[in-house]
């Protein structure tokens, strides 16, 4: 991506397929496209701390081709060399960059500023999911907690050449689901735990019933995930109103190809009498059950841990009064 | 390769979840959304109520739902199978039930009204829409900005009643059972006194079956049922087809047929309530 650092002009801009160039601006300035100078952008950056923060406006000119992580960018640089924003590869790849554009959960190196209304102020904000760290940089630690506590990949014994074989069409789903770069966007959207904080702990978040949907349909994967997802992390408190689907920058089917079907396994483990039944009748083998796997691991044990700071806290207790899980 | 017996990752210490402390932005109450995000919502509500409106109408009317006296073998969705009356021309084995008192269509309905509750799609859209959990995408619950209020808490699907979701793919068995009456019906409609024939009535019975089949067949019980739940695809080539080309593609429009199947069978009762009761005549195309 080449993005041209000269000053272009408003009508260039305009051009370049700028919704709304030469409507009124706010604040007072003119934003009228003029051939004498570069128009202004007005943004409201999220400024502020665990203790609070506010909005800050800023402006600067607007620049052709540009996404909303280079503006940020030109505001640190010119304005708030102070400003705190996560960032790596501006290339959609490293899931750092995760933010809410005019409200809405994007990638901010992803965002094109010509896709935006920029007659209007455009708002930057952190993820509203996490706790703040500064400015925009949120605290995604609980993440990786949900990640710890997901049984890892566990093959069964290999072919008596000592190899393992699998087909392409029994991979193909659970790749939809690598594609993932853990951008965090879908579980900040996610009414669960965005709204009600305290499922925290009880809930794994669209982007790790991915991880574990992908596991779950590897076909030399021999652990059974499907009590552990259903009883301690949550599946069923997701009410599939898709939004992670909507915001996943990767275009991955979180919803449909992973959720829903994870649903339906967890719908034959526990609530279906006929599959219950079949198993019966034919003695199916049953893989192992993943539950004892992730109580187990011992850093699974860091969420759930009553030592830990923040446990003492009644919102850290289990959905029905009790702790999450053992 | 060796099997793992023992996670790698023992000396990893734990993180804990914090929860309770400053999250990210300004308050939750506050949308930042510029775009219409009402609109959706809206539509759908609207949609769906006059879905539920039509139905308890045609429900309720319990008469000029079967056209056979007027040379036409249409027979509405919505009393189909015919249960109460006797449809001669449409060949069916019941009927007649003079004892069953009040409208058969909502024994009728019970079965395709439950397929489409627990449908995942209409969940979906009705989560949204009426139970506002969430509205729109990043837009916050209801209530879940009143701590402590009535709606502060959200259990999701884990509690009665709405645990019973997970019926869906038992509802969807009957719905099978159902879109082969429909299929029926279709065929039924190209019969004419005198042979067969097709009318406008006609074309929309086909579209109806054609619908409900796409409908049904892209339900994701049944894309489960046709391979989803397999660990390996490879192994169950006919499954794996049914999974690939049939139920995984309609999935994909599941939104749409779902929404289609719907008016279709609106559309097709208010035809066939107009044409048998007289107020218009099935023009016969051939
Ligand atoms: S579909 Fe489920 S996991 Fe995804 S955002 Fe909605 S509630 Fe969360
Ligand atoms: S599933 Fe999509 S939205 Fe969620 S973390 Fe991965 S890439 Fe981001
Ligand atoms: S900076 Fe890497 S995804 Fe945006
Ligand atoms: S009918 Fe919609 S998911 Fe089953």
């Amino acid at each position: 991506m080449s993005v041209p650092t000269e000053p272009r002009t408003a009508g260039a801009v305009a051009g370049n397929g700028t919704a709304g160039a030469g409507a009124p601006a706010p604040h007072g300035t003119s934003a009228t496209a003029d051939a004498t100078g570069p128009r202004q952008l007005h943004l409201q950056l999220w400024r502020g701390d665990a203790d609070g923060g506010g909005f800050v406006d800023y402006e600067v000119p607007a620049l052709e081709g540009e996404v909303v992580l280079d503006v940020v960018h030109r505001i640190q640089a010119e304005h708030a060399p102070d400003l705190a924003v996560r960032w790596n590869c501006k290339a959609g790849k490293c899931g750092s960059c995760s933010a809410e554009i005019n409200g809405k959960p994007r990638l901010m190196c992803m965002t094109r500023m010509s896709t935006l209304d920029t007659s209007q102020t455009i708002t930057v904000s952190p993820m509203r999911a996490f706790p703040v760290m500064r400015d925009l940089v949120t605290d995604v630690s609980y993440n990786f907690v949900v990640a710890a506590r997901i049984p890892p990949f566990t093959p069964g014994p290999p072919e008596p050449d000592g190899t393992y074989r699998m087909a392409q069409v029994d991979v193909d789903r659970g790749q939809e689901m690598r594609k993932c770069i853990e951008c965090f966007l879908c579980q900040n959207v996610c009414h669960v735990i965005r709204d009600h904080e305290d499922n925290k702990p009880h809930y794994a978040g669209p982007r790790f019933f991915a991880r574990l949907a992908e596991l779950e349909m590897h076909p030399l994967d021999t652990l059974d995930r499907r009590r552990l997802v259903s009883e301690q992390l949550g599946l069923g408190l997701c009410n599939i109103t898709k939004c992670c689907t909507e915001v996943c920058p990767e275009g991955i089917h979180i919803t449909d190809n992973a959720i829903i079907p994870l649903k339906e396994r967890v719908v034959d483990a526990r609530y279906d009498p006929v599959a219950w039944l079949g198993r019966k009748l034919l003695r199916r083998p049953r893989p192992a059950p993943a539950s004892a796997v992730a109580v187990d691991l011992p850093v699974a044990r860091g969420a759930h841990d009553p030592t830990i700071d923040g446990r003492s806290d009644p919102a850290v207790l289990g959905r029905n009064g009790r702790r999450s899980d053992g | 390769m060796t099997v793992v017996e023992e996670s790698p990752r023992q000396d990893i210490p734990g993180v804990p979840v914090r929860i309770g402390q400053a999250r990210g932005g300004p308050p939750r109450s506050q949308v930042l959304r510029r775009d219409n995000w009402r609109l959706q919502p809206i539509l759908v509500a609207a949609g769906l109520l006059v879905f539920i409106g039509y139905s308890t109408w045609a429900a309720l009317r319990n008469g000029d739902f079967y056209a056979g006296h007027l040379g036409r073998d249409y027979l509405s969705p919505y009393y189909s199978p015919c249960l109460t009356h006797s449809c001669t021309t449409a060949g069916y084995v019941w009927g007649g039930w003079s004892w069953w008192r009040i409208s058969p269509a909502w024994l009728i309905l019970v079965f395709p009204g439950a397929f489409r509750t627990t449908c995942y799609y209409y969940r979906k859209s009705y989560y949204r829409s009426f139970w506002l959990s969430p509205p729109a995408c990043a837009v916050a619950d209801a209530g879940s900005t009143n701590p402590g209020g009535v709606r502060s808490r959200y259990t999701g699907e884990t509690l009665f009643p709405l645990i019973l979701q997970n019926v869906h793919r038992f509802t969807w068995y009957f719905a099978v059972i159902f879109a082969g009456i429909l299929t029926w019906d279709a065929i039924a409609a190209f019969r004419f006194p005198n042979g067969i024939g097709l009318g406008v009535g006609t074309l929309l019975f086909v579209a109806q079956a054609v619908l409900i089949w796409a409908y049904t067949l892209g339900c994701h019980a049944c894309r489960h049922l046709c391979g989803g739940g397999l660990k390996r695809l490879s192994k169950a080539p006919v499954r794996h087809f049914f999974w690939k080309h049939v139920s995984t593609p309609l999935n994909h429009h599941h939104q749409l047929f779902a929404w289609c199947s719907l008016i279709s069978i609106m559309v097709t009762d208010l035809y066939v309530w107009l044409v048998a009761s007289g107020t218009i005549h099935d023009p016969r195309i051939i």
